[in-house]
């Protein structure tokens, strides 16, 4: 079987294109499937393969700080995607649905969360937490990292927004007309009519508030008191002050949530996308 | 852009507005507007003492802040940042022509390639990279073991903490801010236009710069501009990647909250990153307001 000539448009069949297209592939992957391939290799020199173990998975699971490190991270982002959904859902709402005051002030200053550098609300949150409302350090567990939530709901939650209403704008509002002239409350309107219609951008949102929550270091770093370490934080100070497999180990853990959430995500959207698709 | 509004809305009762727009209204205000107005207010006072800061109205930060060794290290920053931007874009764009132009299947196998380092922590990648790069790291030992089965003498490529480290860090955990608005540009574009193009005679390489690139232009920039930004506020990649000389605006910055404790200084330079950051999105816009414009000219 020949292959076909090479139709004008067909940039994707060209083959210096294609060499381009896998050799960005392989710098994306590359020091990725390093770093995993390497979480699984005996020697601690890191370099050559020496042979296979799952000593530093073992190391890992005795290491107490990490181990907290890794459940405030997964507790910090559970709080703030589910705060976050709501607030950002809301805030579309309120402006897709009503005469909002100052609105333009209003979504102007929605979008500056998005666009300040990370750097800059991490120091003002470093001092609003020191001299504003500063948090006790000796809280019990949850509520200990609530200066951490509160930093991470504050960029969240703006995302969530423009997800939600870039989902509004499809809707059609008749819909929830023909909910309230059937009886229905604005508040039954709301959750029967147009919650289900936004489900795909909840998800969508949900599922980035969750991983900007978890990808966080720079404004963590700041707001975070000394005592409390979330997984970013504690990966940062073994990459400064030592390279082990272990942190191999505990990276290759963290891809895998996300690898898997991704996956998640992506189904339920593929699902949502089948199903609602006449009307988008 | 007109909204569906339900016309009943408008004179609905006040409750379910404030219901909605209350809280949003109120973090936003309270958890983030207030920390940028204290910071802001911070960087026209100076220090007491140990930890009270008056604010006096000075603008004696910011004089400092434009000092020629703060000047540099953002005019440092900026030309890091916009390097890394172009070779985001040289690097992006044959990529998304390539996704573009491909059959449906591929098209979401390629896209969900290009954005699942997107969803990787960003220090993971970062440490990736450097474990690659580092001295006794994979290019530098596999190397190391060609040269020496050809009985030469091997010094190791210093690929990391220096300049070339830290652009080449920021091409790699930005590159997929810049392919999607490139691919969501290229992918609107009229196809017929650039078959016109190639049928009058024209080569690939021309139709590209004389068709596709002026006419994605609006994505382009988009793209420019979302790379530009975190690029120019990084943190990570210098500091882990970077050696001293190759400090950018936000490691000076921190080291003013950290260890000098001068929060005014620290506060000014902090306002100066964010000023050139709104400077890079309303040129960004005016000029994609042009591009729009100019293009509704011809049409």
């Amino acid at each position: 079987m020949s292959p076909q000539p090479i139709a004008p448009l067909e940039y994707h069949r060209r083959w210096p294109l294609r060499a381009w297209m896998g050799g960005v592939l392989v710098f994306l992957y590359a020091p990725l499937l390093v770093l995993v391939v390497f979480s699984f290799n005996a020697s601690k020199r890191n370099i050559l393969w020496t042979g296979f173990t799952l000593d530093w998975y073992r190391r890992l699971a005795g290491d107490a700080d990490l181990l907290t490190a890794f459940g405030n991270s997964l507790t910090i982002a559970a709080v703030s995607t589910g705060v976050s959904l709501v607030l950002g859902t809301l805030a579309a709402v309120a402006l897709w649905r009503f005469r909002v005051p100052m609105r333009g002030a209003f979504e102007g200053a929605m979008a500056l969360p998005i666009v300040v550098p990370e750097i800059c609300m991490g120091v003002a949150m470093l001092v609003f937490f020191a001299k504003v409302l500063p948090w006790p350090a000796d809280m019990v567990w949850p509520l200990s990292l609530g200066a951490i939530i509160i930093a991470h709901i504050s960029f969240s939650f703006p995302f969530v927004a423009v997800v939600v209403r870039a989902r509004l704008a499809s809707f059609n509002a008749e819909q929830e007309e023909a909910a309230r002239d059937l009886g229905a409350s604005e508040w039954r309107a709301f959750i029967d009519v147009l919650v289900p219609h936004l489900r795909p951008a909840l998800i969508s949102g949900a599922l980035l508030a969750f991983t900007l929550s978890l990808d966080d270091f720079v404004i963590t770093f700041f707001t975070a008191g000394p005592e409390t370490t979330t997984f970013p934080v504690k990966v940062y100070s073994m990459v400064r002050f030592s390279v082990t497999p272990e942190v191999n180990a505990a990276s290759t853990l963290l891809i895998l949530i996300t690898v898997v959430m991704t996956a998640i995500g992506m189904k339920l959207q593929g699902k949502d996308a089948a199903g609602l698709g006449g009307h988008g | 852009m007109p909204e569906a509004r339900a016309p009943s809305a408008a004179v609905a009762a006040k409750g379910p507005l404030w219901a909605t727009f209350g809280p949003p209204a109120f973090w936003l205000v309270a958890f983030f507007l207030v920390p940028m107005a204290i910071i802001w207010a911070y960087s026209f006072g100076h220090t007491v003492g140990q930890t009270s800061i008056v604010i006096t109205g000075s603008l004696a930060n910011y004089g400092r802040a434009i000092a020629p060794i703060y000047l540099g290290i953002l005019g440092k920053s900026f030309s890091i940042a916009t390097l890394t931007t172009l070779l985001c874009a040289v690097v992006g764009f044959p990529v998304a022509l390539v996704i573009t132009f491909a059959p449906a299947r591929a098209k979401i196998w390629l896209l969900m390639a290009l954005m699942l380092p997107f969803w990787i922590n960003l220090l993971i990648r970062t440490y990736a990279l450097m474990a690659v790069l580092r001295t006794r790291g994979f290019i530098n030992t596999s190397l190391a073991a060609l040269w020496n089965a050809f009985g030469g003498h091997f010094t190791p490529l210093p690929m990391l903490h220096n300049g070339f480290a830290v652009v080449l860090g920021l091409v790699y955990v930005n590159l997929p801010f810049m392919v999607l608005p490139l691919y969501t540009a290229l992918d609107r574009l009229d196809r017929s236009l650039i078959e016109a193009s190639l049928d009058l005679g024209a080569g690939h390489f021309r139709t590209m710069m004389n068709i596709v690139v002026p006419l994605a232009l609006p994505g382009i920039l988009s793209g420019v501009l979302i790379t530009l930004i975190p690029a120019l506020g990084s943190y990570l990649t210098p500091d882990l990647m970077g050696g001293a000389d190759n400090q950018m605006i936000a490691n000076v910055i921190e080291r003013q909250f950290k260890r000098a404790n001068d929060w005014p200084f620290g506060a000014a330079l902090s306002f100066m990153l964010m000023y050139m950051t709104l400077i890079a999105i309303a040129v960004q816009a005016w000029v994609g307001r042009r591009a729009e414009k100019r293009k509704a000219r011809a049409a």
